[in-house]
């Protein structure tokens, strides 16, 4: 394989990668807060660019963009308080049929709202044959936005968690919930933040990769599913883990196009998935004794 | 297992021939079609039932059982063998019945696999799948197991849209009439309804009957303590594994048999039989069926894929399924029909009597 085309793939798997992360990044919010799989994490992405869309007709797109993350993020809060908050002691099997019967919903109101037809963002900036030349290798300026908006979020994120009352309030929820809630942490509040907050990152991810990958009512589904490998992949809940292990993902699909058919490109995701779920659960950076202790 | 427990089947029974002869007799009979791919579905759901109510083991990849039961019968027998017709090998098949002359669409002679063979070959497939995929699947628990039965069902659906074998995204379609015997045969022939519906009615009867006896059998008590709490039940020395693999495959099986009669049925098979939102239904019916309850699931499986089928829930079907998850899992997270409700209600006339009686004499 010459070099150019190698970076090339190197490139697709990096922009690819870094979606599925911020995806990742989502669940892994949630999870940690909830111990909730939210298998309606992929319809954020949706929503968000959806609503992007929409509004992009009659504002400009850094306002429509903001409006659909904020929108989005209400989502996630109705969420929250119409389904969440009323479940009493949940089953996991419960919060998984909850969730995906959430996702269908969302899907077809989609559908209904938004017909079954492609769409997707103008380029942020260029159009969709500007190119840029990275040592021989030819990418779109939007790959730039989709990295950069990637490591904001990374960034972003890390010093939330790390310096801020309510990010170190929704790490001891992760931790011990009990424990939070005996400190004084309203843990009720830190679930419906999580919740806006990953639909946020999500539809923020969403708005991104609309121009490339394009957005219709259904995409969604298969973002959460590369996204949950990508969690998993990196340990559950660490989110470090989930951009190296989004890279991996990404990384292992656009070479596994220049081998196999296009149209097993989903199918390798999942393989991955089956033999890391089959051979270590606990994810490549996961802590085996950790993962042993929360109920899977 | 006494007479008693077969009060529902001789109803059951009676209630397929009653509504057999009320749609013959208002001349109604293409009800019958939709009820009985409703049937054949309500198969793959009571099969669900026994893996997901009775022994706790959630699966959302039961279509894609479905889906290689379906798929395989249909290549097995659309495949023409008369250009090799005259190998020894092809004419001892012919011979032990493995393989018939047959018409197809054209009215062109061809040479078949018969779909007897063709049914117990997607039976060992689905058995060898089932049971390879089963060992390390179901030691995983909860998210995990949902997200790898997921996983699983994705895997099957992606390479049946993407092979050529499976005619990609148009399926295969001009299936063979399956002969079962003599002149009954599973086929889509608008004058075979009332036979197909029977053919259909006796695998339901059949399959509820066998699982009915797996359920009150020793087995049946080692699923439900599977489902009551995993470490206790292998405390107690029942061999869990074993027992969530035997309901695995058993369940594929019953999948794997709707498949392969419903496709013969229709006439032929596509890839949206094997989609996700396909075992998400079956999972949300085996939910509104009450969980662990056979009849709740036989009822709720015929009645909504019936109603799905016949479009009564229009462009909101997947809406409809979706909405029911929802609903059962935070009002009724035991399921709709449980038994203990049904015998709630059925104990109503006497408390209700009890109460006025109370009331009178003080």
């Amino acid at each position: 394989m010459p070099f150019e085309q190698l970076l090339q793939y190197i490139f697709s798997g990096i922009t690819n990668g870094s979606i599925y992360a911020i995806v990742a990044i989502g669940f892994n919010i949630i999870y940690n807060t909830t111990g909730i799989i939210n298998f309606a994490q992929g319809e954020f992405l949706m929503l968000g660019g959806m609503t992007a869309i929409t509004l992009s007709a009659f504002l400009p797109l850094p306002v429509a963009i903001l409006a659909a993350v904020i929108i989005t993020s209400f989502i996630g809060a109705l969420i929250d308080f119409i389904f969440i908050r009323r479940l009493k002691n949940p089953s996991v099997l419960n919060m998984v049929i909850i969730t995906i019967g959430l996702s269908i919903l969302i899907r077809e109101i989609a559908l209904h709202v938004w017909d079954e037809k492609v769409r997707s963002l103008p380029y942020f900036t260029g159009s969709e044959v500007t190119s840029i030349n990275i040592m021989g290798a030819y990418i779109s300026p939007q790959v730039l936005w989709v990295l950069g908006v990637s490591a904001v979020i990374v960034a972003l994120l890390g010093t939330f968690f790390r310096f801020t009352v309510t990010g170190r309030s929704m790490r001891a929820c992760a931790s011990n919930m009990t424990a939070a809630r005996l400190c004084g942490i309203n843990t009720r509040n830190m679930v419906t933040i999580s919740f806006m907050l990953s639909a946020a990152i999500g539809a923020l991810a969403g708005c991104v990769v609309s121009p490339i990958t394009q957005t219709q009512y259904d995409c969604g589904t298969s973002l959460a599913i590369k996204g949950f490998t990508v969690a998993i992949l990196g340990g559950l809940g660490n989110s470090t883990g989930a951009v190296i292990g989004g890279i991996i993902i990404g990384l292992l699909e656009a070479f596994s196009i220049s081998v196999m058919p296009l149209a097993y490109k989903d199918a390798i995701a999942i393989a991955v998935l089956l033999l890391i779920l089959f051979v270590r659960p606990s994810g490549l950076f996961g802590k085996k004794e950790a993962a042993g202790l929360k109920e899977f | 297992m006494s007479v008693k427990k077969y009060i529902p089947v001789a109803v059951l029974v009676a209630g397929v021939v009653l509504f057999q002869v009320a749609c013959s007799f208002l001349g109604r009979e293409y009800y019958l079609t939709q009820l009985t791919m409703a049937s054949y579905y309500s198969l793959v759901i009571l099969g669900l039932t026994v893996l997901m109510g009775y022994t706790g083991q959630i699966s959302l990849g039961h279509a894609a059982f479905f889906a290689i039961g379906g798929y395989t019968s249909a290549v097995l027998t659309t495949v023409d063998l008369s250009a090799a017709a005259g190998s020894t090998a092809l004419k001892a098949a012919v011979a032990a019945g493995l393989a018939a002359a047959s018409k197809n669409a054209y009215g062109a002679e061809t040479l078949i696999i018969s779909p007897w063979a063709a049914l117990v070959a997607a039976v060992c497939i689905t058995i060898v799948i089932a049971f390879l995929i089963g060992i390390p699947i179901l030691k995983l628990k909860g998210h995990y197991l949902a997200m790898a039965t997921l996983g699983f069902g994705i895997i099957v659906y992606r390479i049946v849209l993407g092979a050529r074998i499976f005619g990609e995204a148009d399926g295969i379609s001009d299936l063979p009439p399956f002969r079962i015997a003599g002149g009954l045969a599973v086929c889509g022939d608008p004058a075979r309804r009332v036979e197909n519906f029977y053919i259909a009615a006796v695998l339901v009867v059949a399959g509820v009957v066998l699982l009915m006896h797996l359920v009150d059998s020793r087995v049946g008590r080692a699923l439900r303590s599977i489902h009551g709490s995993e470490e206790a039940a292998s405390a107690m020395g029942v061999d869990t594994a074993r027992y969530k693999l035997f309901v695995f495959v058993l369940s594929a099986v019953f999948a794997c048999v709707a498949g392969v009669f419903l496709t013969h049925f229709n006439g032929g098979i596509g890839p949206s039989e094997a989609e996700t939102m396909k075992s998400v239904s079956y999972v949300a019916i085996v939910a509104v069926g009450g969980m662990a309850n056979l009849w709740g699931a036989l009822v709720m499986g015929v009645l909504l894929n019936y109603l799905s089928l016949r479009g009564y829930f229009g462009s909101y079907d997947e809406f409809v399924f979706g909405g029911i998850l929802i609903a059962i899992m935070m009002f009724m997270p035991e399921g709709l029909l449980r038994v203990e409700l049904l015998r709630d209600l059925a104990g109503m006339p006497a408390r209700i009597r009890k109460m006025i009686g109370s009331k009178n004499e003080g």
